[in-house]
């Protein structure tokens, strides 16, 4: 980095160019990664040939051998500090490497086998009646659609007036204290945990054996407001001191301040923090698995009976798949469903982080074209 | 231009806070009002229906006799597979965070980035589905191999499940979960050190490893150590991918790699609800508070890190 | 109908910190006052207790009293949102609304203050602010573009609009020059020497070049030393200023000798 990278030592002398001698230093050529990479690789196969192990355990044999040799050879040539330095980048392009590995394979697992689940019948029926293959996510996909919609109406309002509250109203009294505190510890509330609290809280109305979805939805917002609350008061933190002065100036009161001047400046990045918090919340299962139950038929009212949702249809397909056919091979009904709502649901997740992105980028350049 | 004057203000007829923003200002304080007393709700709702869950009878709890010994060993299995969670993730996030923030050439480091922002949204049933139905049948080899040279360490004890489905796995699973957290957030806190100090460093002659030492860890260690307890009070209460992944048993052991395997709490409630008698939901919802505390006490813990590494930072 | 300000025994805290002490003045109406003094004397300070923009600021307070038209600004009953719309403020940064257009900027204090108005009437109020700006001819075939897209000395005098927009009777002025080129600057000093026809204007400026050019009064601010409360030392016409102060320290700073 510092230093010259040539590693040739010219005749001088001494006492004229003692200067220049001193910053040259042996350093390894550009090439020497590359050589080490295949010397690790023709080694580790020559030893998975011989010892007949696993593909796998070849190229971990290669990456190890990588990953050591080089600091070693580095060593030896160039000393200790570089050494050091060689060791730490091989060790951090290894772990980048290795972490691939695993998120590369499950997309590829979803992907591949969700494409093939994934037709129109998959997408229009629903599972009522069915007995081994065929039927859809119909059910779920409106469950999912309809208890996020309505967490979202319960979590928005309740989340963008307490960011207003902390970051307009409440600086330095007791109560912002108590509640900024209060978001912190509602952030580490378990999923679970947030659906049992809806099921004891609808358990005591309506008796033990409720199971709606609008729980669901209840439980989903305890889980969207502490993120909705954490992104829209940043958000509001970044409009400048200056625009309200201004329009405080103007004699406008402060609500009318807020209302049509702080919240208009601050409203893309508001926007993409509830985009993000829906696209959280949406993939949850735990709680509705708890709260909203599972049913395999349509059901469009939240307040009463049971509600489907996406993933729980993927935990339930996990779990009951059902039975190959007799006399045939494969994989039970159940996965390809499991697989195909998987595919379905991350496109959904997916898609909500770029609409949130766009949003983001939409909004942003107006307030700062200039300055 | 011609400059109409204004009724002078009446005096005394109007209140100095208008009513407007009384209106609004009381809607805001109302909302941060439910925010505690939907925290309060939980407690409470979860204290009244799960209290009976501490003394219900003896039948309810077996093979265990009493509420404290049935939870006791889902308390240690949810603590053993956080633990294996973070053992395994913490070292390769902090390696992908600096990876992204100092190592990759930019082209790379930013769509790197957005994946890994990406991964971090996909939900823990997808995770679970490919821990249950991929990972459990190729991990195999692995465990086989840890069984055959390494059973003289507990966690290697086995014999190793068949099916795949034990603590290793689950540990796996929930590491890779993880992963994107905790990176996601490291990498930002590593980003945000100031260039200056950087280049002091490096003015000094050091290497980039020597830099990234002196100069980026020092600064990033709080918001590190905050990344690492979200990413454990992830783990801990994480559901459906150890429920899908782990074969569960009431035991107590460190064996990660056998057949029986001590459950988790957040596990234990998804996959015993179904069948639970009103009886049985007690107990599983007094489990439930015993998850929360848990948590909270974790959160609780990073806070307090957090708070006292930044008085040192700001001495 | 442009007001005088009578100030007296005014001092001015933030929490328990005395920022300016004793202040008495009166400012004459239809008339350019121009504050100077070196930085963190309480200038701008004192400035925004005329309009009751200091109270913003969390454990801001105010001891003494400001008479505008013989109604103590400070009496309990009075709404300091009232206060605001009679006394307009233009600050040291150009800060246009970054989500409303230039049309809409200058309408702002009208429209959000939630009086209904004619669209003729509108773009009658529009034309006139502007003009009154001096930025008509500049914008007046992009008004419905974003007040951002000006350039600064534009947005600046857009403020300005902005703030004749609602009609007020005193117009205060915080530095308004300071972020803003030479030309844009004469582009101010030209506007507000036709603004005082109609209004009482207070400005505050580093500038002591400008306060000559500009005012017609000049008022002194100065610490009495480090950590101590900023205070009035001088208050005169200014050409008496400018050319025989009664306070030596006055005429240190004027002719450079400190600040």
């Amino acid at each position: 980095m510092n230093h010259p990278t040539t590693t040739t030592t010219t005749l001088v002398e001494p006492d004229a160019f003692a200067i220049t001698a001193d910053l040259t230093q042996a350093r390894l050529p550009r090439w020497a990664v590359l050589l080490v990479g295949v010397i690790a690789l023709g080694v580790a196969g020559l030893v998975t040939l011989l010892t007949g192990w696993s593909p796998t355990g070849g190229l971990v044999l290669a990456v190890v051998l990588m990953v050591a040799g080089f600091p070693l050879w580095s060593m030896v040539v160039e000393g200790r500090r570089a050494a050091a330095d060689r060791l730490a980048t091989s060790l951090v392009w290894g772990a980048f490497v290795v972490v691939l590995v695993p998120l590369v394979w499950l997309i590829w697992m979803v992907v591949s086998h969700g494409v093939s689940a994934i037709d129109a019948e998959f997408l229009t029926y629903d599972m009522r009646n069915v007995v081994g293959a065929g039927g859809g996510i119909f059910h779920a996909l409106w469950g999912t659609i309809l208890v996020t919609l309505a967490a979202t109406l319960i979590s928005v309002p309740v989340g963008l007036f307490t960011a207003i509250y902390l970051v307009e109203y409440g600086r330095g009294k007791r109560l912002a204290r108590v509640t900024t505190f209060l978001v912190d510890v509602m952030t580490g509330i378990p999923s679970i945990v947030a659906g049992l609290f809806a099921l004891a809280l609808f358990v005591l109305i309506f008796g033990p054996a409720i199971r709606v979805g609008f729980g669901g939805a209840v439980a989903l917002s305890l889980l969207m407001i502490p993120t909705v609350v954490r992104s829209a008061e940043e958000m509001l933190r970044l409009v400048p001191g200056d625009l309200r002065e201004a329009s405080y100036a103007l004699g406008i009161p402060k609500w009318r301040t807020i209302v049509k001047v702080v919240l208009p400046t601050a409203l893309g990045g508001i926007i993409t923090g509830v985009v993000l918090a829906i696209s959280r919340v949406i993939g949850e299962t735990a709680p509705l698995l708890v709260v909203a139950g599972a049913t395999d038929s349509v059901n469009f009212n939240l307040f009463e009976g049971r509600m489907m949702t996406l993933p729980v249809y993927i935990f339930s397909q996990y779990s009951s798949p059902g039975v190959v056919p007799v006399g045939t091979e494969g994989d039970p009904p159940g996965y390809a469903r499991a697989w195909g709502a998987a595919l379905v649901l991350i496109v959904i997740v997916m898609v909500l982080n770029l609409v949130a992105r766009l949003i983001g980028t939409y909004f942003a350049p107006k307030t700062e074209r200039r300055r | 231009m011609s400059v109409t004057a204004p009724p002078p203000a009446p005096r005394a007829a109007r209140a100095v806070v208008r009513p407007g923003d009384r209106i609004f200002a009381g809607i805001a304080r109302a909302a941060s009002l439910t925010i505690m007393l939907a925290l309060a709700g939980v407690f409470v709702f979860l204290a009244i229906e799960g209290l009976p869950g501490l003394s219900a009878p003896e039948n309810i709890y077996a093979p265990a006799e009493d509420f404290w010994s049935y939870v006791g060993p889902l308390v240690f299995g949810t603590i053993l597979a956080a633990v294996v969670a973070l053992v395994l993730a913490v070292p390769f996030s902090i390696g992908v965070a600096l990876f992204i923030s100092h190592y990759a050439p930019p082209r790379i480091a930013a769509p790197v980035a957005y994946v890994i922002d990406l991964l971090a949204a996909v939900p823990s049933v997808v995770f679970g589905l490919w821990g249950g139905l991929a990972l459990a049948s190729s991990i195999r080899p692995v465990t086989d191999w840890l069984y055959a040279n390494l059973d003289f360490i507990p966690f290697f004890a086995g014999p190793p499940s068949v099916t795949g489905r034990s603590m290793l796995t689950a540990g796996i699973v929930l590491a890779i979960m993880v992963v994107p957290i905790v990176t996601a957030l490291s990498r930002e806190v590593f980003a945000q050190t100031p260039r200056l100090h950087e280049e002091a460093a490096m003015a000094l002659g050091a290497t980039r490893w020597e830099t990234i030492r002196l100069a980026v860890f020092p600064y990033a260690r709080s918001g590190v150590i905050s990344a690492v307890m979200l990413g454990l009070g992830r783990a801990l209460g994480e559901t459906m991918a150890v429920a899908m992944v782990l074969s569960a048993a009431p035991v107590v052991t460190l064996n990660l790699i056998s057949d029986t395997n001590p459950a988790t709490i957040a596990q234990n409630i998804a996959s015993n609800y179904k069948e639970a008698t009103p009886d049985k939901q007690a107990v599983l919802i007094a489990t439930g508070l015993v998850l929360f505390a848990v948590t909270f006490a974790v959160n609780f813990a990073a806070r307090w890190v957090i708070a006292r590494s930044e008085r040192k930072v700001s001495r | 109908m442009a007001k005088s300000i009578d100030v007296s025994d005014l001092s001015i805290y933030y929490g328990d910190f005395l920022a300016v002490e004793g202040v008495n003045m009166t400012i004459r109406a239809k008339a350019v006052t121009a504050f100077i003094g070196p930085s963190g004397c309480g200038k701008s300070t004192f400035l925004r207790t005329l309009n009751r923009m200091h109270e913003v600021i969390p454990g801001a307070r105010v001891e003494g009293k400001v008479m505008v038209s013989g109604q103590s600004l400070y009496d309990p009953t009075i709404d300091p949102v009232a206060v605001r719309r009679r006394i307009g403020m233009v600050f040291q940064r150009p800060n246009p609304f970054p989500t409303m257009s230039i049309y809409d900027n200058v309408i702002a204090g009208v429209k959000l203050n939630s009086r209904k108005m004619r669209k003729s009437d509108a773009d009658a109020l529009v034309e006139r602010s502007l003009r009154g700006a001096n930025l008509w001819n500049e914008v007046k075939d992009r008004l419905d573009r974003p007040g951002m897209g000006l350039s600064g000395g534009q947005q600046q005098r857009l403020c300005i609009a902005r703030a004749i927009a609602v009609e007020p009777e005193v117009l205060l002025m915080d530095e308004p020059c300071s972020a803003l080129d030479p030309i844009s600057t004469s582009a101010i000093e030209d506007l507000i020497h036709q603004l005082k026809s109609e209004y009482t204007i207070v400005i505050v400026t580093h500038n002591m070049q400008q306060a000559a050019r500009v005012s017609d009064e000049t008022g002194f601010f100065n610490l009495k030393a480090a950590g101590q409360p900023g205070h009035l030392v001088e208050f005169n016409p200014t050409t008496k200023m400018f050319t025989n102060p009664d306070e030596p320290s006055t005429e240190a700073y004027i002719s450079g000798r400190f600040g």
